[in-house]
């Protein structure tokens, strides 16, 4: 399961006692057809005392599925989860979670929020009241015990769930995207601070894992980061960091690692142990096997656009930082312009192709021109739709027909969403209309004008 | 999550997503046909328990003003016990289906088609019950009364907290588990909080709803048997058996003020308090005010309160911790799940069916299923009568609705004065409108659409004024800009947009007015008899004669009405108002 990259840094093995186990977790769940779709395959993990861990991926990698399998909150479909060796069959008692949406009782206030936990446990109310109050003081609440939640910006609301969490003392801390809910500063100052915390005397905590799509993050906080693959989410690499905390983002070792993580994530399919890599002609993938991106047009066209005034070529992480784009938001769009050939990939730059030249000048009519060929050509629901739609006698079909087919594959909404982008694209390049009224899809003819 | 009306005052009833239903499925059929078993049980029930030494104590009702405080207070007293017996059934039972995969798949039907059952119908069975359980007393009554109000309160709010339940936000949920609240816990801390909004607006305008049933429940006539309660309804039932309009006129007045008094020292203030409890992070555009609670947070009196509860608070706490955490095994065996599935499927479809083999014996052995054919010629008398009310309603206040919703200025204000109007039981008015139609010569078969229409109309307006002022002022703005004419800005900027809350109006308007049926198809005033035509004047006919049969066939023939109507018109029209219409 070490998957040290040589030549970037040495072997590095954590000590200290295994706290919660993962292992052969794999989560999958049933199609409205019946069949499985797995979510999780496959995925080991440990952690130890006295280390924080990232889980990173794109979404749709199952990080915040795996997170909850460790938590105890949703059941593995096979494989177990274990607190120091025992496997859990329910919530776990050694860990604590602090949640994305800081998860609040907006009823209670800052104080009686952060003794939810302690009285769930049992401490008598005096002494629940002391060590809330002591751990309000330590996050750096202090003077709000008595204010509501939707009195709280986005930061304060999530310092009372860091509070909520750390006062019951748990073994382990778990992380949901933690800061993704907040602006750029404030989650930034958190970030900070936890690390502060966590290198003081006062941390209750012995080991932290935190799942994040933000790559950069992942490299400040953690000293293992555990990159997934997505769709399903598999393990694709392990990278340690031993940089001395504070970490300096500027430093050469710093970037070089954000780019070295860069490349993985922006790497193929990573196959299963054991099986060989195929290359599928983009004129043979199935809609099924190489999905569209969640990506409109707009936002390709942006992209490109970027590239191009910067001479057609640049550095992926350096892109993102500008964009303050995180990778669940850049790498769908990189996705699409691949697939499309507008652009290539390779070791984390991206370079815009002569097509991709060609679709940033031209004009808007024949800027749609080029897309609809490049759609209707390399992307596969895309081609699909054109080519069932040619062949009925009417050019209309039902859009139940391609969502019965999608959910062989997809979950009820992301067949949805899988039509929707073929829609926004098949619109664009004015290949197919959609009438939402009846589901009908409607190929358009090349004399048609006016839309029905 | 809660609904996102932006104005917090106005609201429909039943609010967003208690009117939603899984689809039609064969155990409606199973569950319908189990609860006319347990009506027939009920019916059997008290007759083997009855002996005709057995008798109510009965009230003798004095027509004098100076008592009428005092059934004011007994009517009131009776509206409150039922009222916290619908809570207490609510917390029950909603959490029950909520957090029971197994009981959902009946708990839910069974709750729907309960409240297809007409309410009224409901006491003429469980009178004769209640009476044999507490022979020589005033206490059967009471219970048979107590229980009709509460028939009439407790499915809403059951529906409107498990809605809430099964909306509540997933990561409080995932909270609640990680920190390993007990059951308990969870309950007071999550359960209830997040489910507070849509209790107490659910809770206040079916409490409203009670009146009527409080009034109709308290004077009954089962047999040759004539049973009165001390309370207003049977005062005035008793000046119109003396022909006194005035005595009438002074207990509507008690009345009115009872109902305001209610509504403005009980429900504002706890409507303005919920508002702690809204689950999203900002505050609501408008906070409904109560100088009661304010009042009430100025002094000092919850401190005092609040002081001694709080240790017997901690000490539940700690006495319910032996029943578990607020979790579920994450797996359980799988066999043993389907095993027990099968044996519960098998031991209540048994029961079933043995009961509807008894109960058909019951039926041939004495009225005979030719009374099946005629309860459904009548029902669909009725029926006309229903369609009639709902039509009309709409067409006179769907317009006056819109024009006072798009206004807030006039909303603020109507909608309380709308909730009284539906609050008031409607058939303390019936005894006017019936000299009315004596004087007039008007038959019950026309004049019933009015009395129906007395108490159900208002739910149309109070519905569509709600609707309107959920209309975004943006949209409003964008038709005045463009200069819409009237026709065009009514269908395609008004009518869509109160759509969903016209339906929800429609919904509860119609079936008030199945229930009004029953005592609004018949009317006695002094010497006079009217009748109409219609199943609500048989199930009343047949309550007065002691028809037991005749009354079980009527009541399940009217629930039966309103299963498929609710299932043919209704609820496609609400699925197709939250899907196409909903902004």
């Amino acid at each position: 399961m070490t998957g040290a990259v040589p030549g970037v840094m040495p072997s590095y093995e954590p000590t200290g006692n295994v706290i919660l186990g993962a292992d052969h977790v794999a989560r999958q769940f049933t199609t409205p057809d019946g069949r499985p779709l797995p979510v999780l395959d496959d995925v080991s993990l440990q952690l130890h005392e006295g280390e924080i861990v990232a889980l990173l991926g794109k979404s749709g990698s199952g990080k915040s599925t795996l997170l909850r399998c460790i938590a105890g909150l949703i059941a593995p479909t096979t494989g177990t989860v274990s607190y120091r060796g025992t496997p859990i069959n329910g919530a776990n008692p050694g860990v604590a979670m602090v949640f994305q949406s800081f998860a609040l009782l907006p009823w209670l206030t800052v104080q009686a929020n952060t003794e939810v936990g302690l009285q769930a446990l049992g401490v008598p109310p005096a002494e629940s009241r002391k060590r809330a109050l002591a751990m309000i003081d330590l996050i750096g609440l202090d003077g709000f015990e008595q204010a509501y939640p939707r009195e709280l910006s986005g930061g304060m609301r999530q310092r009372v769930g860091f509070a909520r969490a750390l006062v019951v003392q748990p073994d382990a801390l778990l992380m949901d995207e933690p800061f993704s809910a907040l602006d750029v500063l404030t989650a930034e100052n958190l970030r900070t601070e936890l690390l502060n915390l966590w290198g003081g005397r006062d941390f209750p905590t012995k080991a932290i894992l935190i799942v994040t799509h933000n790559i950069e993050e992942a490299v400040q906080m953690a000293d293992r980061i555990f990159v997934l693959s997505s769709s399903p989410g598999r393990f694709k690499a392990e990278i340690h960091c031993e940089l001395p905390r504070p970490r300096d983002r500027r430093a050469p070792e710093f970037e070089a690692l954000v780019d070295q993580i860069y490349g993985i994530m922006t790497e193929q399919v990573t196959p299963k142990a054991g099986q060989q890599t195929t290359v599928v002609e983009p004129g043979l993938a199935s809609p099924t096997e190489h999905p569209l991106p969640h990506v409109s047009v707009g936002g390709l066209a942006g992209l490109l656009e970027i590239l191009s005034s910067r001479g057609g070529r640049d550095d992926l992480p350096e892109l993102g930082r500008r964009l303050t784009f995180e990778v669940d938001d850049l790498l769908p769009i990189v996705d699409a312009a691949e697939m499309l050939h507008f652009a290539e990939v390779a070791d984390a730059d991206i370079e815009l192709t002569p097509e991709g030249q060609a679709f940033v000048d031209a004009d808007i009519l024949a800027s749609k021109e080029l897309f609809a060929a490049a759609a209707a050509e390399r992307a596969p629901l895309v081609r699909a739709i054109v080519r069932a739609l040619e062949t009925t006698t009417d050019r209309t079909l039902s859009e139940r027909f391609f969502l019965d087919l999608l959910q062989r594959a997809f979950s009820e909404e992301e067949a949805r969403a899988q039509l929707d982008i073929a829609i926004n694209w098949g619109r664009y390049g004015e290949l197919f209309d959609y009438r939402a009224d009846d589901g009908e899809l409607i190929l358009t003819s090349p004399d048609d004008d006016t839309a029905n | 999550m809660e609904d996102f009306s932006p104005m917090a005052s106005t609201r429909s009833f039943p609010t967003r997503g208690a009117l939603r239903r899984p689809r039609f499925s064969p155990v409606d059929i199973v569950v319908f046909a189990a609860i006319a078993v347990v009506l027939f049980g009920i019916l059997r029930l008290a007759h083997a328990m009855n002996s005709s030494s057995a008798t109510a104590h009965v009230a003798v009702i004095s027509t004098r003003p100076g008592e009428l405080p005092y059934y004011a207070l007994r009517s009131l007293l009776r509206m409150f016990i039922a009222f916290f017996l619908s809570v207490a059934f609510t917390f029950v039972y909603a959490t029950a289906a909520a957090r029971s995969r197994r009981a959902r798949v009946v708990l839910i039907p069974v709750l729907d088609i309960l409240q297809s059952v007409p309410v009224l119908g409901f006491l003429a069975i469980t009178i004769t019950f209640f009476i044999a359980l507490f022979p020589g007393s005033e206490l059967g009554l009471e219970c048979a009364s107590i229980f009709a109000i509460f028939t009439s309160m407790a499915w809403n709010m059951t529906f409107s907290m498990y809605h809430s339940l099964v909306t509540q936000p997933e990561e409080l949920d995932e909270a609640a588990r990680m920190f390993r609240l007990t059951k308990w816990e969870r309950f007071w801390r999550l359960d209830v909080p997040s489910s507070m909004i849509g209790l107490v607006w659910n809770g206040m305008m079916s409490f409203g709803g009670g009146w009527f049933f409080l009034a109709a429940s308290e004077a009954i006539s089962v047999g040759d048997k004539h049973y009165t309660l001390p309370g207003i309804g049977s005062y005035v039932q008793a000046g119109v058996d003396k022909g006194d309009m005035g005595e009438v006129g002074i207990a509507i007045v008690v009345m009115v003020i009872m109902v305001v008094g209610v509504n403005v020292l009980f429900w504002r203030p706890l409507v303005a308090y919920s508002e702690k409890f809204r689950v999203e992070t900002s505050e609501a555009a408008e906070q409904p005010k109560s100088h009661v609670l304010s009042l009430l947070r100025q002094s000092r009196v919850p401190g005092y309160i609040a002081r001694p509860l709080r240790p017997v608070a901690r000490g539940l706490d700690r006495a319910t911790r032996p029943f578990g955490l607020a979790e579920y095994p994450l797996r359980t065996p799988r066999r043993k799940r389907t095993a027990g599935d099968v044996v519960f499927a098998g031991a209540t479809g048994a029961v079933i069916l043995w009961g509807i083999y008894r109960g058909a014996v019951y039926f041939d052995h004495t009225a005979g299923y030719g009374q099946f054919t005629r309860c459904l010629g009548l029902g669909f008398l009725t029926f006309l009568r229903v369609a009639v009310v709902v039509l009309v309603s709409t067409v006179v206040w769907v317009p006056v609705g819109a024009k006072i919703g798009m206004s807030p200025r006039l909303s603020r204000y109507a909608q309380p004065v709308v909730q009284v109007l539906a609050s008031f039981p409607a058939i303390l008015l019936f005894p006017f409108a019936i000299v009315i139609f004596l004087d007039l010569g008007i038959s019950l078969d026309y004049g019933g659409v009015l009395l129906m229409a007395l108490g159900a109309q208002w739910y149309i307006l109070f519905n569509v004024i709600a609707g309107a002022s959920a209309i975004p002022t943006e949209l409003r703005e964008m038709a005045e800009e463009f200069r819409f004419p009237w026709k065009q800005k009514w269908r395609e900027l008004i009518l869509p947009g109160i759509f969903p809350y016209y339906v929800t109006g429609g919904i509860t308007a119609a079936g008030g007015a199945w229930n009004a049926s029953i005592v609004a198809e018949i009317a006695t005033y002094g010497r006079h008899h009217l009748a109409a035509s219609g199943l609500g004047s048989y199930i009343a006919q047949a309550t007065t004669r002691g028809d037991f049969a005749d009354v079980l066939t009527g009541i399940i023939v009217m629930s039966f009405y309103v299963v498929v109507v609710n299932r043919l018109l209704w609820r496609p029209l609400y699925h197709l108002a939250e899907t196409r219409y909903s902004l």
